[in-house]
């Protein structure tokens, strides 16, 4: 435990001088003794420990990652450390599902590391908050990163009011993977790519599986399969600036109700994510044909899934409402961001470069699956041989991100929570819409009052 | 003169030994449950975080806000679904339990007074794991149980109507080890001479216990009584490891509504709001149930 910053060596200096004072104190007055000796025998070491931060002038940089890429990401801190003498990473591995909470407690209690990975849909909420700190002058005079080489979709999800605030570290978007076998059961050689077809293909499954299997599996509490399916309808999911909702709308309307469709007729089991015990062994029983999933998957899937069902399984772009020109997918996935409260900004931001050159991203996808964001990274032998990430590579083609405001997580946590209603409890679907639009309306009221406000200092 | 004198350095030393206690209890508890309450009657979130003045006082429009929606109400009614389900349900398994193993005839007593504890000291995350097998859909024991004996499986924590009652049972059984060890204290201190003396005179079981028994257990009753309702409605960390308030909100209750409001949303205005809603549905409770139970015992 070795201390970070001088500025707080220093007053562990002092704390230890006035220990010894009163140490000095023990032994000159009634209190010598035993205790006193005991007290000195204490401090020894927490004087050692405090040896190294004023001796070598080392830079640790703190870096949280969260899930599967903290634990991976370990694996590449010691290249980066031999080629930057004097700069020492320390990765702090952060589970998923309580990263959202720490990173604001952490900005809040001013703890926040230097560089953290950050989903993108997080970002304008961050920045929100002037947390993060704006990389522009940095990406200019840098040799590695520059926006051209990152898939446009993407970077795109890393800007703010025409400032940039992450590097996309890698990306996330949802394909469809499927059992070819059940589908060329079902009398489709090729995968459908327009919604009609892709329907008709589901009836022709479910015909030939029977009453215990289904065609598509669209877990009732994940918000990105509605999400994708309005966006492909056209709808913008927030209007006017992200003033208000846009779910009622027809665009929206007509995809919830094609996405409605699939369980009202019993194309998808009305199954949550926990409802299915494993996926892996689900897929391999044939319990659904379609899966809409991200690249994480392609791994595991690989892994999971018995050798002789590996030629059966494969991935495609999603089909859109009007063929494979409308059929968009999200802009996920995660960057790597400055954090303003940091002090060793250009160490940091070293390592962001460092983890931005194309053969690094080439190992890291070796290590975790995670796809690169880069272009060049992508011409690697490596990804290009693998047929089953071709779809994504087609797919990053076609991405777009959710509107870009700090309240989208929630909006999106309600969109699932109004359309399960629908789903499981028989709501009808425009009195669901209009109740989610009332309630996201109510949400966006402080960000309208916000950008009126602005709008009304910036006149004259 | 002089006795006024030693009344007055009475009095500061009196208050002067309170100090160290008041003034943790001041800063630890009245402190922040004075900011809370001011932070009700604000929209303090994520904006105001980033800047002070991005927040707005807004009266009492963070308590309209809550009356208004729907989830409040939905929180509201299955946190008084779990309280007074669970809560007599504990209290009965607990007596039970207490006089199964305070019986005479029982052998085994440590063993089982032990068993039945061990529950209440084990970390909630670890036995709602085990409890999620349990209750699992296709692979779990309880549905293994159920369709052995001829019964339709059902799905526990994946149905709106049996997540609630699949929590409860949880609750219960893990809860209802440490308030048998009070019920047990309170018949251990209950003279055996009564039931002797009950007994000559003919008293079967069931009068001895009405008898005897129970208004000897006053005490203890209203005790766990008060105690068990106050923790059942502060309901939190089953549902948020089992079940995160699903499905279909049916397991959400209001301190984990408050906690997404303001933990997860940041919106500590409304949580704030909530929080001081629940504390005055605690209080009328427990004042309530005081009176109640005063007259019982």
């Amino acid at each position: 435990m070795c201390l970070r910053e001088e500025g707080l060596a220093r007053v562990e200096q002092i704390r230890v001088i006035r220990g010894f004072r009163v140490i000095r104190q023990f032994n000159s007055g009634r209190w010598r003794g035993r205790f006193g000796q005991w007290a000195l025998v204490g401090l020894i070491p927490l004087s050692a420990a405090c040896g190294n931060a004023d001796g070598a002038r080392e830079v640790e940089i703190r870096f949280w990652a969260m899930g599967a890429e903290g634990e991976q990401v370990a694996k590449l801190v010691p290249q980066f450390e031999r080629e930057n003498p004097g700069i020492r990473v320390r990765v702090q591995q952060i589970p998923w599902t309580a990263a959202h909470e720490k990173l604001l407690t952490a900005h809040v209690g001013k703890s926040t590391p230097d560089v953290a990975q950050l989903g993108n849909t997080w970002i304008p909420e961050f920045e929100a908050l002037g947390a993060l700190r704006a990389l522009g002058t940095l990406i200019e005079t840098s040799s590695v990163i520059d926006q051209e080489s990152f898939f446009p979709g993407i970077w795109a999800t890393n800007v703010v009011d025409d400032t940039v605030y992450g590097i996309p570290w890698y990306v996330d978007t949802r394909v469809l993977f499927y059992r070819k076998d059940l589908l060329a059961q079902a009398g489709w050689r090729e995968m459908p790519t327009t919604w009609a077809d892709w329907r008709r293909a589901m009836e022709d499954i479910k015909r030939t599986v029977g009453k215990d299997r289904w065609a598509i599996f669209l877990p009732t509490n994940e918000w990105a399969q509605p999400a994708i399916l309005g966006m492909q309808a056209g709808s913008p999911i927030l209007k006017d600036g992200g003033r208000w909702g846009a779910f009622s709308d027809p665009e929206f309307m007509r995809a919830l109700e094609f996405y409605l469709g699939l369980y009202r007729d019993g194309l998808a089991p009305v199954y949550g994510n926990t409802d299915v015990a494993n996926l892996f062994q689900e897929f391999e029983r044939g319990l659904f044909v379609f899966y809409i999933t991200g690249p994480w998957n392609i791994g595991e899937f690989g892994r999971r899934l018995p050798d002789e069902l590996q030629d059966d399984w494969a991935t495609a772009p999603l089909p859109g409402p009007t063929g494979p020109a409308s059929g968009l997918s999200t802009a996920g996935g995660s960057s790597l961001v400055l954090f303003r409260e940091s002090e060793h900004p250009d160490e940091a931001w070293k390592f962001i470069e460092f983890m931005s050159r194309p053969e690094i991203q080439v190992r890291f996808y070796q290590l975790t699956g995670d796809l690169p964001p880069r272009l060049e990274a992508w011409e690697d032998t490596v990804l290009s041989r693998n047929d089953k990430a071709r779809a994504f590579r087609e797919q990053l083609d076609r991405v777009q991100p959710v509107p870009l405001v700090p309240e989208i997580e929630l909006i999106m946590a309600k969109l699932i929570e109004y359309a399960e209603q629908s789903i499981r409890g028989g709501v009808p679907p425009a009195d669901a819409m209009r109740r989610l639009d009332a309630e996201v309306n109510t949400i966006l009221e402080k960000r309208r009052w916000m950008l009126e406000r602005r709008i009304a200092r910036a006149a004259p | 003169m002089k006795a006024v004198t030693i009344e007055r350095q009475v009095a500061r030393a009196g208050w002067l030994f309170l100090a160290p206690a008041l003034i943790l209890i001041g800063l630890f508890f009245f402190l922040p449950a004075a900011a809370a309450l001011v932070l009700s009657i604000t929209d303090f979130d994520i904006y105001a975080l980033a800047d002070i003045d991005n927040a707005r006082v807004v009266g009492i429009s963070n308590y309209a806000r809550a009356i208004d929606h729907p989830l409040f109400w939905t929180a509201l009614k299955n946190t008084f679904y779990f309280a007074l389900g669970c809560g007599p349900l504990t209290v009965l398994v607990a007596l039970i339990a207490a006089l199964l193993v305070n019986a005479p005839l029982t052998r085994f007593r440590t063993f089982f007074r032990t068993a039945y504890f061990i529950p209440f000291v084990t970390t909630l995350v670890a036995v709602a794991i085990v409890w999620r097998y349990l209750y699992h859909a296709e692979y779990g024991l309880l549905n293994y149980a159920l369709t052995t004996v001829g019964l339709d499986p059902v799905n526990w924590l994946g149905d709106p109507t049996w997540a609630m009652p699949a929590i409860i049972l949880m609750a219960v059984w893990k809860n209802f080890g440490y308030y048998m060890l009070i019920f047990i204290a309170g018949l251990q201190a209950i003279p055996r001479e009564l039931y002797e003396a009950a007994e000559l005179d003919g008293a079967s079981a069931w009068k001895r216990f009405i008898h005897v028994t129970v208004p000897h257990l006053g005490p203890s009753l209203v005790f766990v009584g008060v105690v068990v309702m106050i923790g059942y409605f502060q309901l939190f960390a089953e549902p948020y490891v089992m079940t995160q308030g699903g499905p279909l909100r049916s397991t959400t209750s209001l301190v984990l509504l408050m906690y997404e409001e303001g933990f997860r949303w940041w919106r500590m205005g409304f949580a704030a709001a909530i929080a001081f809603v629940l504390f005055v549905i605690i209080l009328i409770w427990t004042l309530i149930q005081r009176r109640l139970e005063a007259r019982l015992a």
